[in-house]
């Protein structure tokens, strides 16, 4: 298994998330004219832009949930090219080296907080209950949320409803990490416990994309900031 | 207080309105159709069932108003007598004679048997024809069906609440016999040509009629089972124009009249000269009306047959839901993720049941593809509710499906499970949620619409129920027993979907 990274023929280090010409059309209308990116492991990289500059369209792209009209999109050795999404089966490699935290967080109703961390682990991965448990425990402990493991997801407040969004997208063990939005439904201090983690997973060695038009949490916890504007970066 | 617009003040007005003349126009209809004729109207209205088709009455096929057969003439013939002109109601036959108690009409007439019972709560004229009832069997079979007795451990067939479905309950205790309960005295019939049943008892005329129109199918033994005359009754508070009727009918017996009727129908033969001449000798004579033993009727007698048939509507209902359930998971999977070719069948297949009626679907399954495939009435019961409910199974699931965000899904996408995975794990368990109330809804209302399966000879609660109401002459005790044990099944369920709903509606 890949685990995303690649030597570049320099030598030098490559980049885990590359995108070259990015474009994406919705009718008529383009909404990225032609987008370049980089992301490194161990580097925290934000997408700053008001709504509609494309962020959200960005991320969505990356992890192959919607299709782009020209360009290229490469994840470690995994590369995603321009029309229709290839089929799921065919995504394994990027599912594995990309997780997504949704700014609605998206947690499974159904289902408690530990449950929620524990599904890929089991069901994609095939690990066994106890270990998919365990390591669900672990980051669930870690992430300062541990004590609400056991609790439906209606039950919990914003923030550790996001902190576990973030779990489960750590679980499977992703080189990449997606963030759209993280800080909209978060007060002060909470906004300093997420940048925290932010840091902690990237010195950790994880490349982060964040989606955000904080730019007061930008300048705080990005290594680098990418501004959008009407579809390009300027 | 909260004060209206004026606009929206003068629309309630005038929807009050409406609504006030609506019901108005409603009440009028409904008390002008209830009010009975009184007897100084100049026309006799009189009730019967067209479907039991000649030589009872028959329905004109080019006009359904004209009616013929040896009932229509023997009405004409007591309107006449009386100075009266003769007007038809068309009831259902096993309606007659609740509907001559509550006034829709004067006098009832279409075969409708003497028996002890009818007397005790309707005013009956004299008999005015003897009937037998025969014992119909396969022809190949003539020789070895020859009496009830023969026919152990065989289905009989014949119409519901009659006496042949009297003498056939006796049996069914002393000769083991299984009686088949029928809503019309066609389908015996073909039932017993298709060997659904092995032989059917019913008023010989009916035998006669059923083997004129598919002649030498099956054989009519002649010793007759037993022996019965038809009446035409009225309400008790028309005793005096029964007195009336049965002037009318024992002198048209006298002066070769009525035989003339008979005679054009081709209904007369030697027997019926010998009960004439003994009716008009005990035309004087107090009249005896104890022929048969009456039967057990009080409630602790029919308790057992009550529970034996709840348990049929529950045991039917269970298996119906399943198959509905099963196969409704099964359409609205199909319509959410199937084939573009196969989505538009399974719509087809939901709007065609949902569009047409469960008794027409339940006809066609038992009747309609009985020559391709001979059901059993009770599994034939099982697959027409259960695709039928099946349908609208499938539409919750579809709706429930399809409310499950769209981002829950893609969650599921980037956490690298497949698309089986993500409806079994995901998808599935959340729409079940919403599913469920209206799916136990849709249970309470298949435990009531199963009582549509006894057209095809099932017997469940209600027909139970319309047996005993038939045979006591009241439907104040059967139905509130039977009520009772639908609320009994019905009521848990009812509860247990609230509380499904409020477990899950807090989201």
């Amino acid at each position: 298994m890949t685990d995303g990274l690649s030597r570049h023929p320099q030598g030098e280090l490559a980049q885990l998330l590359v995108v070259r010409s990015l474009r994406v059309k919705r009718a008529a209308r383009e909404i990225l004219t032609g987008i370049d990116l980089e992301v490194a492991r161990g580097e925290v990289c934000m997408l700053m832009g008001a709504s509609g500059s494309g962020k959200t369209t960005i991320l969505r792209t990356v992890a192959a949930l919607q299709a782009f009209d020209g360009g290229s999109i490469q994840v470690g050795n995994f590369r995603l090219g321009p029309g229709s999404l290839p089929r799921e089966s065919k995504l394994g490699p990027l599912r594995r080296s990309v997780g997504m935290v949704f700014q609605a967080h998206a947690l499974f109703e159904h289902l408690t907080a530990v449950e929620n961390v524990m599904l890929a682990p089991v069901h994609a991965l095939g690990w066994t209950r106890e270990r998919a448990e365990h390591v669900a425990r672990e980051l669930l402990r870690s992430l300062e949320v541990e004590h609400r493991a056991d609790a439906l997801p209606r039950q919990l407040s914003g923030g550790e409803a996001q902190r576990v969004a973030i779990a489960r997208a750590l679980a499977p063990g992703p080189a990449l990490l997606l963030m759209d939005e993280p800080t909209s439904a978060l007060d002060q201090t909470r906004r300093a416990g997420l940048g925290a983690v932010i840091r902690e997973l990237a010195r950790a060695g994880r490349a982060l994309l964040i989606a955000t038009h904080d730019t007061e949490f930008a300048r705080r916890y990005a290594d680098r900031t990418v501004a959008l504007e009407n579809g390009i970066t300027v | 207080m909260h004060r209206k617009t004026s606009g929206e003040a003068g629309l309630t007005q005038s929807l009050l309105r409406v609504i006030i003349l609506t019901l108005t126009v409603l009440v009028a209809v409904s008390v002008y159709a209830c009010v009975p004729s009184s007897p100084e109207s100049t026309a006799l209205r009189w009730g019967g069932d067209a479907e039991g088709g000649a030589p009872f009455v028959e329905a004109d096929a080019a006009d359904p108003s004209i009616v013929r057969g040896f009932d229509v003439e023997i009405a004409e013939m007591i309107a006449a007598g009386l100075d009266r002109k003769p007007q038809f109601v068309q009831v259902g036959w096993a309606s007659i004679e609740q509907s001559v108690e509550r006034g829709d009409f004067e006098m009832g007439m279409s075969g409708i048997e003497d028996r002890p019972e009818l007397r005790a709560r309707l005013a009956v004229t004299i008999p005015y024809f003897e009937f037998y009832e025969t014992l119909a069997v396969r022809t190949a079979d003539s020789a070895r069906f020859r009496t009830l007795a023969s026919l152990k451990g065989r289905k009989v067939g014949t119409l519901g609440a009659t006496m042949a479905y009297d003498i056939l309950l006796d049996e069914s205790k002393r000769a083991g016999l299984i009686p088949v309960s029928y809503d019309d005295d066609v389908h015996p019939y073909t039932d017993l040509v298709e060997g659904r049943v092995d032989a059917v008892l019913l008023d010989n005329i009916i035998a006669e009629r059923s083997l004129r129109r598919r002649v030498g199918s099956f054989y009519i033994q002649p010793t007759p089972v037993a022996t019965g005359q038809y009446v035409a009754v009225l309400a008790q508070r028309d005793s005096s124009l029964r007195d009336s009727a049965n002037v009318i009918l024992r002198t048209a017996m006298v002066d070769g009249s009525l035989e003339r009727v008979f005679k054009s129908w081709n209904v007369w033969d030697s027997r019926q000269i010998a009960y004439f001449a003994n009716q008009i000798a005990a035309a004087q004579l107090p009249q005896s009306t104890q022929r048969a033993q009456p039967r057990d009727r009080s409630v602790s007698a029919y308790l057992p047959a009550l529970f034996r048939a709840a348990g049929v509507t529950l045991v039917l209902s269970f298996l119906a839901m399943t198959l509905a359930v099963l196969l409704g998971i099964g359409v609205a999977a199909g319509r959410v993720y199937g084939h573009p070719v196969l989505r538009p069948l399974l719509t087809i297949y939901v709007e065609v049941v949902r569009g047409t009626p469960l008794l027409l679907q339940l006809f066609v399954i038992y009747y309609g593809l009985s020559g391709i495939v001979r059901l059993p009435a009770f599994l034939a019961a099982v697959l027409g509710l259960g695709l039928n409910y099946a349908a609208y199974e499938a539409e919750i699931y579809r709706s429930a499906l399809n409310a499950i965000s769209p981002l829950q899904l893609e969650a599921g996408r980037t956490l690298g499970l497949s698309e089986f995975k993500i409806l079994r794990l995901i998808r599935g368990p959340q729409a079940l949620r919403i599913a469920l109330a209206p799916m136990t809804n849709d249970f309470v209302a298949l435990l009531k619409d199963s009582s549509l399966v006894s057209v095809i000879t099932v017997i469940e609660l209600t027909k139970q129920t319309s047996i005993y109401a038939t045979n006591i002459g009241s439907w104040v005790i059967p139905g509130m027993l039977c009520a009772t044990v639908y609320l009994a099944m019905s009521l848990p369920l009812s509860q247990l979907a609230r509380v499904i709903e409020r477990r899950w509606s807090v989201a």
